[in-house]
């Protein structure tokens, strides 16, 4: 039972002093951010959750400015978009910030799973961050969705439309959830009425999922390239300042990238048919997700039953929670896992052609690409990977992140040193 | 822009692999912009002309209602040439006092005003179909300006066996080759200020290059910004990268 009444702290500031003693965020901002035992052989590949959090907050910064000039009406919502291009000071550059945005945060979102996927990061004892990954992905899936109607271009309509009805497959009551959905009997005005309220909503559950993703982080640790649990004081660094300037590099990097697409291409990654206002008279020839959306879209086309697709669409996102007990292997980075290391490269090589048959229509021999695809990506998940997690012979695991072992030609850097815990 | 993607390709996602071409569509021509690239920047004097051939041809149809008589000013207008040219297009006005609508001499705060009083007018002057506003058109299709020159010059003959659909046009570059415009341009349709002889191709590029300027008002600023913003940025990270490996470098990993 912990005591109650005032905390003590060794903060030699009057004020911080005062309100910790009262409300302990310097002693967890100290604990949970400076001195956070972070193992020593990160890569650049586990800058990809600091930037992703940088960008969300990149995205509920514009987009706030862009809501105090938006409206939400079939009426006025192109035009005011538009006038926030033309005449809003900065307005074009707010709105390409937040349009591209988008886009690369599906980018880091999904390099961060694959690194996830490689190093085994989902297995125990880290479920339950991998579960709130999929939660976050989930109502990412949602808000991007949401937000894309709402300049209400061609595109933003047809995609509504094509989504929403996806609820028309369910059984018995899909077609009063689907007229439940619009508020009518097809997408119109109160649809975007509820889509822009949710819009402005869901990023708040998304900071509120995100809290508890890295509280279960910081619970149990994080994993690392090798895949094998911290073994003391020896294997870790402080987060600070070993990680937070290595996650600073990453962040530039980031922004480099970010800063090319808005000034140079911000419509590189957008479709020209939702610079047309909705006209709901006029179906576009080709009715295209964003994307990041694509191998999910050749998943939902790739069975020729609405139902199905639709089905095995969610379950491609859903499969991911029970992932965790899916993968049979006791060994967690690929790096010591001669077989799914392979299996691994396959599956993404997979998603990626999933993607490129899902940008082309479903003719010829896209349809047959799409089928493979779809197969192979429930495969993995189903048959390789708990298969080879018992069939595998892994390679030995280095004793610990911080000594040498022998043959481990990786790991010839991770010697044994002094740990410097005490830096400015 | 190939490098950007394939630099995304590498980061490991696919981008979207543009649509498959139309039956019968040939590829667009290859066309020089001024402002294409990362250090391009509007052709004014094209721009002008472009703004010449708008006015004097497709505003017969088309609306603009995006854009206002100042934004004439990114172009190269005087603000007293734009006053002149607000005030020489009669523009809705305030309801008089029977409450109707009056026009009035525009002002350079007034957007262009549409040929037609209603989207219905429009549809009933031509078959069904409004013709398209063109404040966004440059960015509305495939291809872009290099689209709007292409339609331009596409008008053709139609091949042996084809059939035009009365009040159709056919159009090589046209999505369904059918296009519901009549060929909007002859050689010497306008006669430039500058003394540039009015070809078709002439002013299919230069009013390509003012509706380019029409949809993307700020792309000139965007990219003189841009090169600033991608300097510093790679500045501070090779910063960044310093002081990483200074607070690394007593830590052996």
């Amino acid at each position: 039972m912990a005591e109650l009444g005032l905390k003590e702290n060794d903060f030699k500031n009057p004020v911080v002093h005062w309100v910790d003693a009262r409300l302990p965020i310097f002693t967890a901002m100290e604990k949970e951010y400076r001195a956070f035992p972070t193992p020593k052989n990160f890569n650049y590949f586990w800058n990809f959750g600091a930037i992703a959090t940088v960008n969300l907050l990149i995205m509920i910064a514009s987009g706030v400015f862009l809501a105090m000039n938006y409206d939400p009406s079939t009426a006025g919502a192109f035009d005011s978009v538009h006038r926030i291009m033309r005449d809003v000071n900065w307005g074009w550059m707010i709105r390409y910030i937040h349009m591209n945005g988008a886009s690369l945060f599906f980018l880091l979102v999904y390099v961060h799973i694959f690194r996830g996927l490689y190093y085994g990061s989902y297995k125990k004892p880290r479920e339950l961050i991998w579960m709130l990954g999929v939660v976050l992905l989930l109502l990412m899936m949602a808000t991007a969705f949401m937000g894309y109607v709402l300049p209400w271009g061609q595109m933003s309509y047809w995609g509504a439309t094509v989504i929403t009805s996806l609820f028309g497959a369910i059984p018995v009551v899909g077609h009063a959830i689907v007229a439940w959905l619009w508020g009518g009997f097809a997408v119109g005005n109160p649809t975007l009425n509820r889509f822009y309220s949710l819009h402005y909503l869901l990023p708040s559950i998304i900071v509120g999922v995100l809290f508890l993703h890295i509280m279960a982080l910081h619970t149990v640790g994080s994993n690392n390239p090798l895949g094998i649990e911290v073994k003391g004081p020896q294997d870790t660094l402080p987060f600070h300042p070993y990680y937070t300037v290595k996650d600073s590099v990453g962040i530039c990097v980031y922004l480099i990238v970010f800063a090319i697409l808005v000034f140079f291409l911000p419509h590189l990654l957008a479709n020209p048919n939702n610079d047309i206002p909705a006209d709901r008279l006029m179906t576009p020839p080709d009715i295209v997700p964003e994307w990041y959306f694509l191998p999910f879209y050749a998943i939902l086309r790739s069975v020729p039953n609405k139902l199905g697709g639709v089905t095995l669409m969610f379950w491609s996102v859903l499969i991911l929670f029970v992932l965790p007990w899916l993968d049979t292997s006791p060994v967690r980075s690929c790096r010591f896992r001669p077989i799914m290391r392979w299996l691994w490269v396959l599956f993404v090589a997979d998603v990626l052609l999933l993607g490129y048959v899902g940008s082309n229509q479903p003719i010829g021999i896209f349809i047959l690409l799409g089928r493979i695809g779809t197969t192979l990506y429930f495969v993995h998940f189903l048959i390789f990977v708990p298969l080879f997690g018992v069939l595998e012979r892994p390679l030995p695991l280095p004793e610990s992140i911080s000594k040498r072992v022998l043959g481990g030609g990786a790991l010839a850097s991770a010697a044994a040193a002094a740990r410097p815990t005490e830096k400015a | 822009m190939r490098a950007l993607a394939l630099a995304l390709l590498a980061l490991g996602l696919a981008l979207p692999a543009l649509p498959a071409a139309a039956q019968g569509i040939p590829p667009l021509p290859h066309v020089y912009w001024s402002f294409q690239g990362p250090f391009g920047t509007i052709d004014t004097a094209a721009a002008q002309r472009g703004y010449q051939v708008y006015k004097q041809v497709c505003a017969a149809c088309h609306s603009m209602s995006q854009f206002h008589f100042r934004d004439l000013a990114g172009i190269g207008y005087t603000p007293a040439e734009i006053k002149a040219i607000a005030a020489s297009v009669q523009v809705p006005g305030p309801p008089n006092a029977q409450g109707r609508r009056s026009l009035v001499p525009g002002k350079p705060a007034d957007a262009f005003p549409s040929p037609f009083p209603t989207a219905a007018a429009a549809k009933a002057a031509f078959n069904g179909v409004v013709p398209p506003d063109m404040s966004l058109m440059a960015n509305a299709f495939q291809g872009g300006p290099t689209f709007i020159y292409a339609i331009l010059n596409g008008f053709r003959n139609p091949p042996p066996g084809v059939t035009v659909p009365p009040g159709r046009f056919y159009n090589l570059y046209f999505p369904t080759h059918f296009i519901g415009m009549p060929p909007p341009l002859h050689n010497g349709a306008v006669t430039y200020a500058d003394g540039t002889p009015a070809t078709v191709p002439q002013m299919a590029h230069d009013v390509a290059t003012f509706l380019y300027y029409v949809a993307n008002p700020h792309a000139d600023a965007r990219k003189r910004i841009g090169v600033h913003v991608v300097l510093f940025l790679v500045f501070l990270t090779g910063l960044t990268y310093a002081l990483k490996r200074k607070v690394w470098s007593d830590v052996e990993h």
